[in-house]
Formats: structure tokens, C-alpha cells, sequence
């Protein structure tokens, strides 16, 4: 990870230095949704960087933004209501921020692809699965219709389905899940991409499908030695999968390391949180710590650190600043237990207060 | 009215050895029933409530319009400027027809019984179409059959070649039959949706809920799924109104529909058919335009409605 | 609650295993099929065998955990035992009492020893109805002479002491689903279904569509209410750890087949079929220090519809290509047989599995996986013991006794060691 050690992002220019091996280099990315009852800050200042052939965790629960951090690197949020506000999304140098539309598409496929969680519908259902991966090749790499349908049938050979010569003439009903995970994972390798987003790609599978797939993603990338992407809420998946992980909460990175670090040492109380609430076999006979409430009311965040309401180590400054991720020192969390907080130096232990916060 | 209240749970009252549950923290949205929620969406929909502001128009003008503008048939007056009548300069606001009757009057007064064709048949039909589809929608195999071939019966029929003939045959004029007429052909295409919904709510895991709590058959249809359905139901049901008000204007214009002497808007284009080649072109014009009003209006309310009452919409 | 029994012996925590006493539901050879109908005349081709012969029972006051992958069986297993779906053939009898002789009014009568708790918290609570007659509604199908529960009064308390129980605020009864969070929904369900003052609770993924964090919450009021109103559940999941978690007994099922059933610790640490072995080293552990050898299953669940010969297992067995295709695997289904001390397992060549290589597919890193050895932060649990009021005044917490050391950096901040007032307050 590579996080600007500098704090304000408005200061790092267009032109800011990325490391020559830093594939995507996305800086205080801000997208908001305009809708009703106002506006939701769904990704609000992220910030993090990718490195060639490496694989990068994002994680958090549902609502936290890592979708719509996706969804804003590829460009495919309906705008509006959703809005990307400000940023960098820098691609092998290039801003994909400031492309036009039909730039946009070329490196969609060609250079980004993106597998998503429920692989039914993202295929469309009145055509062979032979015939939308040929398309896309066509689309892309202009090649003659036979030699797409050749690419075709190799790279469903290639995410280890049986009969390829076969499957490519079936529909995608008449797959199982994992199939067409494994289709949709053809699809987005069939033009060597040189990074691949799977955004929650094994949630909708069972545990021994979901073994397969991630199995087979980690042999494909080793293959092509593309960089990853992957989105999951499933601290397991993240264990097996990555080197680096990020942590969101409420569309704030909150923490990031390497998997390891993280997992083992982690320095937020969210991650904490999150941790110690996954039931395991030592568990057993006690009772799960909990991570107390739910997740802000987008419409009404919190003033000052957004977890606070939720953090059992919180302390007098937690309300009143909110604590940014670029501001540490390492850059690798967000919390006033590991900054000097404006005017209150780190305490030397936190307090706590119990649920519920006087209003 | 976000509020933000604290835990809950924790009542003093509790049992002090059980271990209390850890109650989730309040994030209340706004505390809104569905009807509220969706007057809230209607609302934002512009069209939807200009029509919904026409339609509420039309029945005050039914209701009072006869009352505070009567017409009277047989007040012919001797003034005429020709055998058009007066034009809608000299008789404000509409003009008159040959016979020097104002249009307005004939106007407001065609409204009562348009409207009350249309509100009438409205319920008849969906009254019919959701007790049918209900039943059919929630039994499911044989009965579900056998009423479903039925209405494919209904719907195989040439609607309006049968609703001449019936409304010749059996309506004589008279109101209440041309009403049930369409009441009872109007039905079949509600009963399918009402099915269509009952058979795809019945398996939601909220009725398997009141099953399972030993709710009964009848107010698990009633109290479960009908609400549920209740808002493609309401849209359907709007734009049966307006079908029914333009049925009525056909057969009356065709001399099927209600006795000549009967003030309607479809009588009124019919009488007026004789006149339009003598330049009197205000006569048909304005109860046309009622009704075109009427049923856009209509139209426009049913899409709102469609937006209003999806519960999963918050946009 | 209002008429809760006094608790049968010392409350029991989750660690005890299945020491309780005698069956409560005894399930033998239950089948649910599905039938396939197809062409013009809409005749009967084939079934869907969901369930295909099952036999289990349960403890009262335990929980027994059912696992397997989706399209298994387990939920129509669930439902079907409760009489949600009619039954094809078996029998199950709930202390004694015959579950599917019962219909009209004894079987309404019944309902109220047996109920279930759904999936999923949006589909699972009636959009256009107020909480109060979500949870109440049980109460007026039921209300007798004899329980009072024709009066509404009656009826009211009651729903908001189910209210009460499950951790929310009594005077939610007005609100309607959505102004609720998908843990506050699923507590709502698990309200509705206390409210009968039930013996038994099919737990239909109850966690499944959760968050992690809403989970653990979800889990911890689950036990809590089993101690408190001396419950037995039904724990339907497809997250293994999470039966792991909270079972004393577990089922795992195949293709509408229990293949193998044991106490947890003995299904987890000794498992014997060559499925459950596969499905356990299959879970991806969030200690990234584990490193599992890892039975990759090949091809896909073959259809329930038209399952296979003999075992049905075979066609994704490891073990089947490793002792070189024995014959009996095709032909002969396997009997659900006890290899001792009341596990069960339905393979025949289950002593065949190599312990070591048991070992490497379940590792077990003692004690060391990243929940037991960093100290739990100050739980919200423990906030709420040490603080009887709920008006948010602010209240010092002891940390967890003994917490073990942390793997952390010194400058970790550490729990106070003794209450401490927040300042502001």
C-alpha cells in the first residue's frame, strides 16, 4: 500500500509521483447519491493504491461503499443520482476520471474487467455463453468472429470447465452458480485484463463451489499475473486471498495493512470488532462480543469520528473531530487512539462509556 | 424526527440474573406509515398531481354541477342567431347548442353520469377481478384452472362488439344495466393480475409466518396478501375508470348507450354529431374535451400511483 | 414473558454438550418430495427428492445444528417438520405427539409448541403491518378461554414483553418494518415466534442475511433466549462456523440425506465422512497462520431430481477415487450407521479416511485463532450489566477477567482497569 504520507489530498497534484509498480492509484475518491431524503456520502475520501500483480483486499459490511468504490473505478454508476464528486482514479498513470465515454469503454475490458456476485444476471439469458465471451473479444481485441469463438472456447478451457467445445453452446439457465462464476471469470480474463475487480465473487456460491472459484482466481492471476481487486464482507475469503487489505466503515477507509498485520494485529476498533465477532471454536460456552448498534443513519452521520456511537474505546475527542486516515502517521488507521488529536494528546488508556450516548 | 434514542432492552424490570440482550441501537428513520411514505412520493410526481387536482375537479363538478348549473331540456329560446346556435363569445363559457342550451350546463351535468359510470363499473369490476384472482391466485390447482379458463373465456370475447350488442339487448336505455354490462366485461383482465400477485406473495416467508403461527386461510388472504397487492390493484383500478367513461361515450355516441334524453358526455357528442356541418363546432368540442380530460388526468394519477405505492421504492 | 415455566435444572450454557434429557423431537424416515409435472397435460414426470429419508432426534433443550450446502434438503427439512409443507412420508413426533396425524384444529393447537424463525428479515415481516399485529397475530389465532388472549389488553402486554425479551423498546408496537435495521427486523421475527411461548424453534438460517457484526448479536440473543424460556432449536445454516458455534449436536446433510450426525466437538475435530471433511476444510479461516490442505470437490451437486447410485456422494467423492473406485460406492447406499459413542455416519469405507490427513484439512491452531487471543474489547454486553439505567449516563466498565495478552503493539490503549466516569458527564 502506498499512502501519501502527506496529509491533505488537495495538495498531491494531478501529477503527484506513483511509484512506477502502483497499477491503480485511487486518491480521495468521493461519490455521493442525490436521492430523496438528500444526499449519502456513499464513498467519502477514499483513498488507496494497487500494485501490479498484487491482490487487494477490500472489506467491510453492507452499506460501507466498497461497491460503489468499484462501481466508481469502472465508471458504471448511473449519474446521477450518483455523483462522483471529486478524486483521482489513477490507471497506469492515467486519470480514468477525465476520460471520455468511449476511452472509458476500451479500457473496460481491455485493461479493467469486474466479475460480480450474482453471475445470472450479469449474463444475459438469450445468449450462448460462447457468444458473449467471443463478443466481448471482438468488441475488444478485433478479431475475426472465428478466432474470437476459438479465444472463446480456450479461456472457458482456462477457468477449468469441462466439454469447452460444448458449454460455449449452452445458455447461461442452463448452468449451475458456479459455472457461471467460472464463465463470468472468462469473460473478464479474455482480453488480459491488467486488473480484475470481483466484487463479493463467492457470496452467492457454497463453501466447496466458493473453494473452487478462489482457487481458480488465485491460479489465473499467478497465470496472468494480473492485479486483484476483491471485494468481500468475508474475513475468511480475505485470509486465503490477499496481500493487503482495506477496511471500510461508512464510506471511510478506517484501516489498511497487509493481510497479515491486520488480521492478526488490528489497530481499529472496528476491525477489532469485526475480528472477535466471528463465532469460532474457541468460542464456544462464551458469549460473542458484539460490536454494539448498526451502522450510522447515512442521512444523519455522526459529528465527529463515525464509529464512535459504536466504539467501546471512545474518548472525549471522538465526538468532536473526525479522525482522518491520511492524517496518521503511518497512513494505516483512522482513530485518535494511534493520532494526537487536535488539542488532546493519545491517552494513556482509553475510557469507555457503555451503550448509548447522552443527546 | 430522526431520533436517536438509546438502548433498548434494558428495562429495569428485567430478570437481574438473565443476561440481557444487547439491543441493537436505534436508527429510526422516519417514523412514516406507508400511506404517509407514499403521499410523500405522489407527491414529487408533478403530472400525478395535476391530474390527480382534474379528477377531484370533475367529481365536485358532478356532485354540485347539476345542482348550482341544472339543465333543462326543454328551455328552448327564440333569440338563436342561426341553427348553430350561440358560439362561446355569446354564450359564455361554452356556447350553446342548435337549440340555444348552454354547453357548459349540458357540460356539468354530462359529468354526473360519466363519472358515476365510470367509479361504478370501476368497483363492480374490481370487486369481481380480485375476489376471482384472489381465489384462483391463493388455491391454486383445479380451481385456480378453472376460473383461469374462464377468463381467458372473457378475454377471447370481441369486447366491443358484445358491449353493442349486449347494451342493445339488455341495457334498453337504462343505467344500471349498460353498468353492469360493463361491469362484468370490464373484470377479467384485473382477475389475472390479482392471480398473478397472489400466486407470488403466497410464498413470501411473511405468510409462511402466519401459517406457521396458525392464521387462517381467509385472513391470511385478506389481511396477508391483499394489502401487499393492493397497490398494482388501485393502479389498475384508476385506469378501469377511464375505460369506463370512454365505453360510455362510445355506445352513447353510437346510439347504444343511454336514452337520448339522458345527459351525458357521450350523449352530448352524439346529439352534436347532426350539427357539426353547420360551423358549430363547440358543441362536441367541450364534451369531448371533459373527457379526454378526464381520462388523461386519470392516466396521469394511475402513474404516480404505480411510483407511490412500491413499498421498496425510497427514491 | 409472562408465563414462563420455571427453568427445568441449572441453566445451561452453549459449551455443555447435548446433556440434556430426553428426545423432544423425534424425526424417523421423513421424505418430501417435490413432483415434477411437464408437458401439454401436465402429468407427473418425476419428483424432487428434497428430503429422502431422514431420521434425527432432538433433545429437548439443545440446539441442533443442520448443515449443508444450498439445495441439500435442510430448509424443507425445517419447514416440513413444523408442517409448513405437507409431508410425502415418515413420521415426527413433537414429546410424544404425532406432528403430521394432526390437521383443523389440533393441528392449530400444535403450532403453538412449534415455531420458526425465517431467513430473511425483509421478506419475512408483513410490509403494510404494524409490529403489534405482526407479533400479536399468533396470539388471536390462538386465543382461547382458557390463555385470555381474545382481550386485546392482554394481547398488547404480551407483545411487548416478547418485545422486551428479544432486546427491543416495548413501545415500538405502533412502527412498521422498514423503519427498522435488518437486526432489529430479525429480532422482530424471533419476537413473533417467542410469543407463543413455544418448546421448539426451527432456526432457518437465522444469521445468514447479517452483517457479521448484527450477527454475533443475533447468536448471543439466541442462547440467551434458549436459557431464559428453556428453548430446543432446530439450527438450520449453511456457515459452519456458526453451527459450530452454537450446537451441541450437528447433522450434516447431502442431497436430501443425512450423511453424518455426532456432538459438535466430535463432528468438528473427527469428522468421518469424506463430505464433511471436504465441506470443513472448505471454510476459509480469517486467521491468515492457518493453512489448510484444502479437498477441492470437483463438479457441481448433481440434481436432487435424478441423484446418483449407491452413495450419493460418489460422483464428488475424494475418498472414492483414492481406495480406486470401489464398487459398492455406486450400488449400495450406505446404512446410517453408529461408529460409536452415538456418531453417525452414512459411508462405508469411513474408517478408511487417513487421520493425518484429517489433520491438515482441519487444522486446529489452539487456542490460537485471532478471537481467542486478542481480549475482547469492552463488550457492550458488559456495559449493559454494569449499567442498569438506559438513559446513556455513563458508567465504567471492568474489562473481561484474565484477559489474555495481546498480540498488539504496547501502544494498544487497554480497558480501564476499574470504572471510570466519563468527564463530559
Amino acid at each position: 500500500m502506498t499512502f501519501s504520507t502527506t496529509a491533505p489530498t488537495a495538495e498531491r497534484g494531478p501529477a503527484g509521483a506513483t511509484a512506477p509498480d502502483v497499477l491503480l492509484d485511487v486518491r480521495d475518491l468521493r461519490t455521493y447519491f442525490h436521492v430523496m431524503d438528500g444526499t449519502v456520502r456513499a464513498v467519502d475520501g477514499v483513498s488507496f493504491s494497487i500494485r501490479r500483480g498484487q491482490t487487494l483486499g477490500v472489506v467491510g459490511e453492507s452499506g460501507c461503499g466498497k461497491s460503489v468504490t468499484a462501481l466508481s473505478i469502472m465508471r458504471l454508476l448511473d449519474i446521477p443520482p450518483a455523483e462522483i464528486v471529486s478524486g483521482e482514479i489513477l490507471f497506469d498513470g492515467r486519470d480514468l476520471l477525465h476520460l471520455s465515454d468511449e476511452e472509458m469503454r476500451h479500457v473496460r475490458g481491455n485493461d479493467v474487467a469486474m466479475i460480480f456476485q450474482e453471475p445470472m444476471t450479469s449474463l444475459n439469458p438469450v445468449f450462448t455463453v460462447g457468444d458473449q465471451i467471443a463478443e466481448a473479444v471482438v468488441l475488444h481485441q478485433h478479431l475475426s468472429r472465428k478466432d474470437a469463438w476459438d479465444k472463446a472456447i480456450e479461456s472457458i478451457k482456462a477457468v477449468g470447465i469441462n466439454n469447452p467445445e460444448r458449454r460455449v453452446k449452452q445458455y447461461p439457465h442452463e448452468l449451475s452458480g458456479g459455472m457461471r462464476q467460472r464463465v463470468m471469470i472468462a469473460m473478464a480474463l479474455s482480453c488480459d485484463p491488467k486488473l480484475l475487480i470481483a466484487d463479493e465473487p463467492t457470496t452467492a456460491l457454497d463453501v466447496t463451489i466458493q473453494a473452487q472459484i478462489l482457487e481458480l482466481i488465485r491460479k489465473v492471476q499467478d497465470e496472468t499475473g494480473a492485479a486483484l481487486m476483491l471485494i468481500t464482507h468475508d474475513l475468511g475469503v480475505v485470509a486465503e486471498t490477499v496481500h493487503d487489505v482495506v477496511v471500510m466503515y461508512a464510506g471511510r477507509v478506517v484501516e489498511t495493512g497487509s493481510v497479515d498485520g491486520v488480521l492478526l494485529a488490528p489497530k481499529h476498533p472496528y476491525t477489532e470488532g469485526l475480528l472477535t465477532s466471528i463465532p469460532s471454536k474457541g468460542m464456544r460456552g462464551q458469549r460473542l462480543n458484539v460490536i454494539k448498534g448498526t451502522v450510522p443513519n447515512p442521512f444523519n452521520m455522526p459529528e465527529g469520528c463515525n464509529f464512535e456511537p459504536r466504539c467501546p474505546y471512545a474518548f472525549a475527542p471522538c465526538t468532536v473531530h473526525d479522525p482522518r486516515i491520511e492524517d496518521a502517521n503511518p497512513p494505516d488507521v483512522a482513530c485518535w487512539l494511534y493520532t494526537p488529536a487536535p488539542g488532546s494528546p493519545i491517552p494513556p488508556r482509553a475510557r469507555t462509556r457503555p451503550a448509548g450516548r447522552p443527546s | 424526527m430522526t431520533d436517536q434514542t438509546t438502548v433498548g432492552g434494558l428495562a429495569p424490570a428485567g430478570d437481574p440474573g438473565a443476561a440481557q440482550p444487547t439491543a441493537d441501537f436505534e436508527v429510526a428513520l422516519e417514523s412514516l406509515n406507508q400511506w404517509q411514505l407514499a403521499w410523500r412520493r405522489y407527491k414529487r410526481h408533478r403530472l400525478a398531481l395535476i391530474g390527480g387536482g382534474i379528477f377531484l375537479f370533475m367529481i365536485v363538478l358532478a356532485i354540485i354541477g347539476p345542482i348550482i348549473w341544472p339543465f333543462d331540456r326543454l328551455a328552448v329560446r327564440s333569440d338563436l342567431p342561426g341553427p348553430q346556435g350561440f358560439s362561446p363569445l355569446q354564450d359564455p363559457p361554452f356556447g350553446s347548442d342548435g337549440a340555444g342550451r348552454s354547453v357548459w350546463r349540458l357540460v356539468a351535468n354530462g359529468a354526473r353520469l360519466s363519472m358515476l359510470i365510470g367509479l361504478t363499473t370501476m368497483l363492480i369490476s374490481v370487486t369481481i377481478g380480485t375476489v376471482v384472482g384472489a381465489i384462483a391466485g391463493y388455491f391454486g390447482g383445479r380451481i385456480d384452472n378453472i376460473l383461469m379458463r374462464l377468463v381467458d373465456l372473457f378475454l377471447s370475447i370481441p369486447l366491443l362488439f358484445v358491449v353493442l350488442v349486449a347494451a342493445r339487448f339488455f341495457g334498453g336505455g337504462e343505467l344500471v344495466p349498460l353498468i353492469a354490462i360493463f361491469g362484468i366485461l370490464l373484470w377479467p383482465g384485473l382477475a389475472r393480475l390479482v392471480r398473478a400477485l397472489f400466486l407470488s406473495l403466497r410464498e413470501q416467508e411473511f405468510v409462511q409466518a402466519a401459517r406457521a403461527v396458525g392464521v387462517g386461510d381467509f385472513r391470511i388472504a385478506f389481511r396477508h396478501i391483499l394489502p401487499n397487492a393492493l397497490g398494482p390493484i388501485i393502479v389498475t383500478a384508476t385506469l378501469l375508470v377511464a375505460n369506463a367513461i370512454i365505453l360510455e361515450a362510445f355506445v352513447s355516441y353510437l346510439n347504444f348507450g343511454l336514452k337520448a334524453q339522458d345527459v351525458s358526455w357521450g350523449n352530448a357528442l352524439s346529439n352534436a354529431q347532426s350539427r357539426m356541418s353547420v360551423g358549430n363546432w363547440w358543441w362536441p368540442f367541450f364534451p369531448g374535451f371533459f373527457i379526454a380530460l378526464t381520462v388523461i388526468s386519470i392516466n396521469f394519477m394511475g402513474d404516480g400511483l404505480r411510483d407511490a405505492l412500491d413499498p421498496r421504492s425510497r427514491e | 414473558m409472562t408465563e414462563v415455566q420455571a427453568p427445568a435444572g441449572e441453566p445451561r450454557t452453549a459449551a455443555e454438550p447435548g446433556a440434556a434429557g430426553e428426545p423432544l423431537i423425534e424425526v424417523e424416515d421423513l421424505v418430501k418430495y417435490y413432483p415434477i409435472v411437464g408437458g401439454i397435460l401436465r402429468r407427473k414426470i418425476g419428483d424432487v427428492k428434497a428430503v429422502d429419508g431422514v431420521s434425527f432426534e432432538v433433545r429437548r433443550g439443545e440446539v441442533f445444528g443442520l448443515v449443508g450446502e444450498s439445495g441439500c434438503g435442510k430448509s424443507t427439512l425445517g419447514k416440513t417438520l413444523i408442517r409448513l409443507q405437507p409431508p410425502t412420508g415418515g413420521r415426527a413426533t413433537i414429546a410424544g405427539e404425532n406432528i403430521f396425524a394432526k390437521s383443523g384444529r389440533d393441528l392449530k393447537r400444535l403450532r403453538r409448541r412449534m415455531q420458526i424463525i425465517f431467513q430473511d428479515p425483509v421478506g419475512s415481516l408483513n410490509p403494510r403491518m404494524p409490529i403489534s399485529d405482526i407479533i400479536g397475530e399468533g396470539l388471536l389465532a390462538q386465543a382461547d378461554a382458557q390463555n385470555g388472549w381474545r382481550s386485546r389488553r392482554v394481547r398488547d402486554k404480551r407483545v411487548e414483553d416478547s418485545l422486551e425479551a428479544v432486546g427491543l423498546r416495548r413501545d415500538y408496537t405502533r412502527r412498521y418494518p422498514h423503519e427498522f435495521s435488518g437486526g432489529q427486523r430479525q429480532r422482530i421475527g424471533i419476537a413473533r415466534a417467542l410469543a407463543l411461548n413455544p418448546e421448539f424453534v426451527v432456526c432457518d438460517e437465522p444469521v445468514s442475511a447479517l452483517d457479521v457484526s448484527i450477527q454475533s448479536q443475533i447468536l448471543n440473543l439466541l442462547l440467551d433466549l434458549r436459557r431464559e424460556f428453556n428453548l430446543t432449536y432446530l439450527f438450520i445454516a449453511h456457515n459452519l462456523s456458526v453451527v459450530q458455534y452454537i450446537s451441541d449436536r450437528v447433522g450434516v446433510m447431502y442431497l436430501g440425506k443425512l450423511v453424518e450426525m455426532a456432538g459438535v466437538d466430535e463432528l468438528y475435530a473427527n469428522p468421518r465422512h469424506p463430505y464433511t471433511v471436504a465441506l470443513l476444510s472448505a471454510v476459509p479461516d480469517p486467521d491468515p497462520r492457518i493453512r489448510k490442505k484444502r479437498l477441492v470437490l470437483t463438479g457441481d451437486v448433481p440434481s436432487p431430481a435424478a441423484p446418483p447410485s449407491g452413495c450419493r456422494f460418489h460422483t464428488r467423492c475424494w475418498l472414492y477415487e483414492r481406495l480406486n473406485r470401489p464398487e459398492n460406492c455406486v450400488t449400495d447406499d450406505p446404512a446410517f450407521r453408529d461408529i460409536g459413542g452415538g456418531h453417525r455416519v452414512a459411508c462405508h469405507w469411513a474408517e478408511e479416511i487417513p487421520e493425518n490427513l484429517v489433520a491438515q484439512a482441519v487444522p486446529t491452531l489452539d487456542e490460537a485463532s485471532p478471537a481467542a487471543v486478542m481480549s475482547p474489547p469492552v463488550s457492550a454486553q458488559a456495559g449493559a450489566a454494569a449499567s442498569p439505567s438506559n438513559d446513556g449516563v455513563a458508567v465504567g466498565v471492568e474489562p473481561e477477567p484474565g484477559g489474555p495478552a495481546h498480540p498488539v503493539p504496547p501502544t494498544r490503549p487497554v480497558p480501564p482497569t476499574g470504572p471510570v466516569v466519563d468527564p463530559r458527564s
